[in-house]
């Protein structure tokens, strides 16, 4: 139909994974806007070719490694042409020529054709039994040697190249590795390492010769043996050269395309020729050529959005990490490790135990990792070598893992490649690591999005997310696809919190649509992810001018109240300070018998909740409770919950301050505002700190000479004390300072994301700076919180009780008596 | 034979949102989307019993809110990967009044 016609043509030269990974997130933005055709010259679908070690040392079959069958081509319209080559891009006719001399024209071109592997050109390389290891026609062969030949030699002690020896071994070959230089893996090992790697595959059973260059392959009618620059040889049935790969541009290049290394490409992953694309391993970026996945499957992201027309995401760069898929060594290594002037090592070696550790800085931050033997910590390291982290608060520590640090989940049990299948990983949906493994080896997962999306593990509470990143890199070998630096605000858009907040300021946009259409949104209307988030977010820039849209929030902000289980609500009266009354305490009795309520209880905020409150009794129930003088206690809300307090120089003989009095001044200033994600607080009357204020988002501990301000606490999914900001005199300094530090949280924090946080992403001290340092400042943020107060502070309750607003939301719309 | 109750009127339904009406077997939740269509299906995810119609409205589908199961409103199938699927009622509107169909479910609880 019209379709067809207009339908334009992108042609994919490579079957490999980056090409179809680009395919594939092309569907996703854009199903309908292509007549895709790819060429790849092996006979199958494609496969993932990180896992050829695993199939080659027998423990994964070729079936195990397929990513995209034949039929995936089909359901996707696809036309796949295999084993077909192109031999010539046409520019100027926009075609590309097979090998058969048919021609094909394109509108888009995208060039995959990923590397080859080197092969030294060696006297002798023709030979029968000298092979490369790049493809499963590589394994085949491989394998097929491993039953007739005793005697195998590989050439390249990298990663490749020992991946490929261990294959063999394990398949019953004698297997010598020659190396060039004298420590295996240089380019990921620092020389203790890759000491510590020879010793423990020569226990195996692997022998090496290094340092040792290689003259000369032996034989005549098939290889026989190696002579080496020493003059020694060494009898050989099978020589694989894995000495590297070289990016395969030798196409493009005839095309006349601008090669260096590889294709070179723009931040969009555009040839210079704007109709021609280039991913994967063919291309060059920024001076950079990659030989991992993690890289190919952010590239793949971009192009995939420049050719569906929605051209806004830019490729930067990765930085990448490697591990050794050798079953029974642990081996990581991320950035950059050669030793510099400008950069400081840390360094942990414990011999016994066959554990090396090696930690690089440079300003304050992680720039590269070393671990031997000990690798459980690989994807903590690379997470903060990535995020740029400021580690000098946690430098003491750093060496001995997450798990020293208090930052290794609910549990503190980090060590995955120990636990059993029955170990539950994620607590919140019940998810064990073998439903884990299964899900990733048979659904073929790479990213932490795929486990959740078909897990749940790590998608509700997230606290196992460090977890759930270890099962994958465990499973997968290590190079799997972590998440990316800049994380998108959620799936329906590839823009960043940070980018989000900053333009709806700048382009002064005032409604959700606004910003969807603006930042051109993937989905109608969001998720139940993005639009919470707009929706605060807006709330937040815009207050007394933006509407609360009230589709846009979670069921418990909409009806202000805690959903159960069973679909009923909590109830839960705000008490200032904690401090409550007789006539209150009558009160809420009353409610709770009134309305049948059949539970009460005391919450750890110093609150009473009434659990178990049909939908349709809540605006009944609130008002009774507001006849009493109450009002809601916003114990459902991204926003002030709770002010703890002990009771102070009031009462206590310790007390130094009037905590009591200071917590119900603080909770009634500050009642009522929305914030990215809850905030408690607490006020201790002295330091034995009854009020339990140090692991509260903000906490005061009043000591004689005045108020210790306290924050980023927590005390849920991970517990962690707070920060100290600041020491003041007075009450109202005490309320000012707080104040303006949760303005601060409320113009920059990510939607969910708890001031603790926050304060990681930013830093102590940046935030010091802004609420401690510059009064002026300070001030300002003091001003725009009370602005921002006078349009929050309306009791929810009383609205909904007495003055009908949302009437429907509580009501049904009809009541049918069916036959 | 297909037989329509008026339920009420389409502007009492909140814009991406949902309200519920009773039946003696169970409630039933009315969605209408940004574009005023209307989708009817048991107000019960089909993973743990949530109750649909407290979720939020995106485009066709509504996110359970209990555990974030997406469903499908034109069919009540759960959003791959999850699975299971929840029990529709034809839904229409004239002239801006709601009309709902009851199906009988083989087996509702």
């Amino acid at each position: 139909m019209l379709d067809k016609v207009t339908k334009q043509k992108l042609v994919v030269i490579g079957n490999g994974m980056a090409g179809i990974r680009t395919v594939e997130a092309l569907l996703e933005r854009a199903p309908d806007l292509y007549d895709i055709t790819v060429f790849g010259s092996e006979p199958y679908g494609n496969y993932n070719r990180i896992l050829l070690s695993p199939v080659l040392a027998g423990e994964k079959t070729v079936d195990d490694i397929m990513l995209n069958t034949v039929d995936w081509y089909e359901d996707n319209n696809i036309t796949l042409r295999k084993g077909e080559t192109i031999s010539m891009i046409d520019r100027r006719t926009c075609e590309v020529v097979t090998d058969a001399g048919d021609r094909v024209p394109y509108d888009r071109l995208l060039i995959a054709t990923g590397s080859n592997p080197i092969m030294l050109p060696l006297p002798g390389k023709e030979l029968p039994g000298v092979i490369g290891f790049r493809d499963i026609y590589d394994v085949d062969r491989m394998i097929k040697a491993s039953t007739n030949y005793r005697n195998a030699v590989v050439i390249g002690g990298g990663l490749l190249g020992l991946e490929a020896a261990n294959g063999l071994m394990k398949r019953g070959m004698n297997v010598t590795v020659v190396h060039l230089l004298d420590t295996l893996m240089e380019r990921q090992l620092d020389p203790v390492a890759g000491g510590l790697l020879r010793k423990s595959l020569e226990e195996r059973g692997m022998v090496f010769k290094m340092p040792a260059q290689t003259q000369a392959i032996l034989g005549e009618d098939r290889v026989t043996g190696v002579r080496f620059g020493d003059g020694t040889e060494l009898a050989a049935d099978l020589v694989v050269m894995a000495v590297g790969i070289r990016p395969n541009f030798e196409l493009a290049k005839k095309a006349g395309l601008y090669c260096e290394r590889g294709i070179v490409v723009s931040d969009t992953m555009q040839t210079y020729d704007g109709r021609i694309y280039a991913v994967g391993e063919c291309v060059q970026h920024r001076r950079q050529t990659y030989g991992l996945v993690a890289p190919l499957f952010d590239q793949a992201k971009v192009c995939a959005n420049h050719l569906a027309m929605k051209g806004f995401a830019t490729y930067d760069g990765s930085v990448t990490s490697t591990k050794l898929k050798v079953t029974g060594i642990d081996l990581f290594s991320a950035g950059d490790f050669a030793p510099g002037p400008d950069k400081e090592e840390i360094v942990l070696q414990d011999a016994n135990r066959g554990v090396y550790k090696r930690i690089i800085l440079k300003d304050k931050k992680i720039v590269g990792a070393v671990l031997y033997g000990d690798t459980i910590d690989g994807p903590w390291y690379f997470q903060h070598l990535r995020d740029g982290t400021d580690v000098s608060h946690m430098r003491e520590r750093l060496v001995f893992g997450a798990a020293n640090l208090g930052d290794g989940g609910v549990n503190g049990q980090n060590s995955v490649a120990a636990m059993s299948d029955e170990t539950e990983i994620c607590g919140c949906n019940g998810v064990c690591k073998g439903a884990i493994v299964k899900a990733i080896s048979e659904k073929k997962l790479f990213t932490l999005d795929d486990v959740r999306a078909h897990t749940k593990a790590s998608s509700s509470c997230g606290s196992c997310t460090g977890l759930v990143e270890q099962v994958l890199a465990f499973t997968l070998g290590g190079d799997y696809s972590a998440a990316p630096k800049v994380k998108p605000l959620c799936k329906c858009t590839d823009h960043s919190h940070d980018d989000v907040r900053r333009v709806i300021v700048e382009q002064q946009l005032k409604t959700i649509p606004a910003v969807m259409r603006f930042m051109e949104w993937k989905t109608l209307n969001g998720c139940h992810s993005c639009r919470p988030a707009l929706n605060y977010y807006l709330l937040a820039t815009w207050p007394g001018e933006y509407r609360d849209d009230q589709q846009s929030r979670f069921i418990n902000e909409r009806v202000h109240a805690n959903i159960q289980k069973d679909g009923t609500y909590s109830v839960v009266p705000r008490m200032w300070g904690g401090v409550t009354t007789p006539s209150e305490l009558r009160a809420i009795a009353d409610v709770a018998e009134k309305f049948n309520i059949p539970t009460v209880k005391v919450t750890g905020g110093q609150r009473i909740d009434l659990l178990g409150v049909k939908k349709e009794d809540l605006p009944a129930v609130w008002a009774d409770l507001n006849d009493a003088g109450m009002v809601s206690g916003h114990a459902y809300a991204k926003g002030l919950r709770t002010v703890k307090t002990c009771v102070g120089s009031e009462w206590c003989r310790f007390g130094t301050q009037d905590s009591t009095g200071l917590g119900v001044k603080l909770e009634k200033f500050m009642w009522g505002s929305w914030t990215p994600a809850k905030v408690k607080l607490g006020v201790s009357g002295c330091p034995r700190n009854c009020a339990e204020a140090t692991c509260k988002d903000v906490g005061v501990v009043c000591v004689d000479s005045g108020y210790e301000i306290h924050f980023a606490g927590a005390a849920g999914l991970h517990i962690k004390g707070t920060e100290f900001l600041t020491k003041v005199e007075t009450e109202d300094e005490t309320l000012e300072v707080i104040v303006a530090l949760t303005q601060l949280y409320r113009e920059e924090g990510w939607y969910l994301e708890r001031m603790y946080k926050w304060c990681d992403r930013v830093g102590l001290e940046q935030i010091r700076k802004r609420v401690v340092d510059d009064i002026a400042n300070r001030k300002a943020l003091f001003a725009r919180f009370a602005h921002s107060q006078q349009f929050a502070q309306t009791d929810p309750w009383a609205e909904r009780a007495s003055r009908g607003v949302d009437r429907n939301e509580f009501a049904p719309l009809a009541e049918l008596e069916l036959a | 034979m297909t037989s329509w109750i008026e339920i009420g009127a389409l502007d009492d339904i909140p814009r991406l949102g949902s309200r519920v009406v009773r039946t003696p077997s169970g409630n039933i939740a009315v969605f209408r989307t940004e574009s005023d269509e209307v989708f009817a299906l048991d107000d019960r995810c089909p993973h743990k019993g949530g109750p649909l119609s407290q979720g939020i409205v995106h485009n066709k589908r509504v996110t359970c809110p209990l555990h974030n199961f997406v469903i499908e409103l034109a069919n009540g199938q759960a959003v791959a990967p999850d699975e299971g699927c929840t029990h529709t009622h034809p839904a229409k509107v004239e002239n801006g009044v709601v009309w709902l169909s009851v199906r009988q479910a083989a087996a509702v609880s």
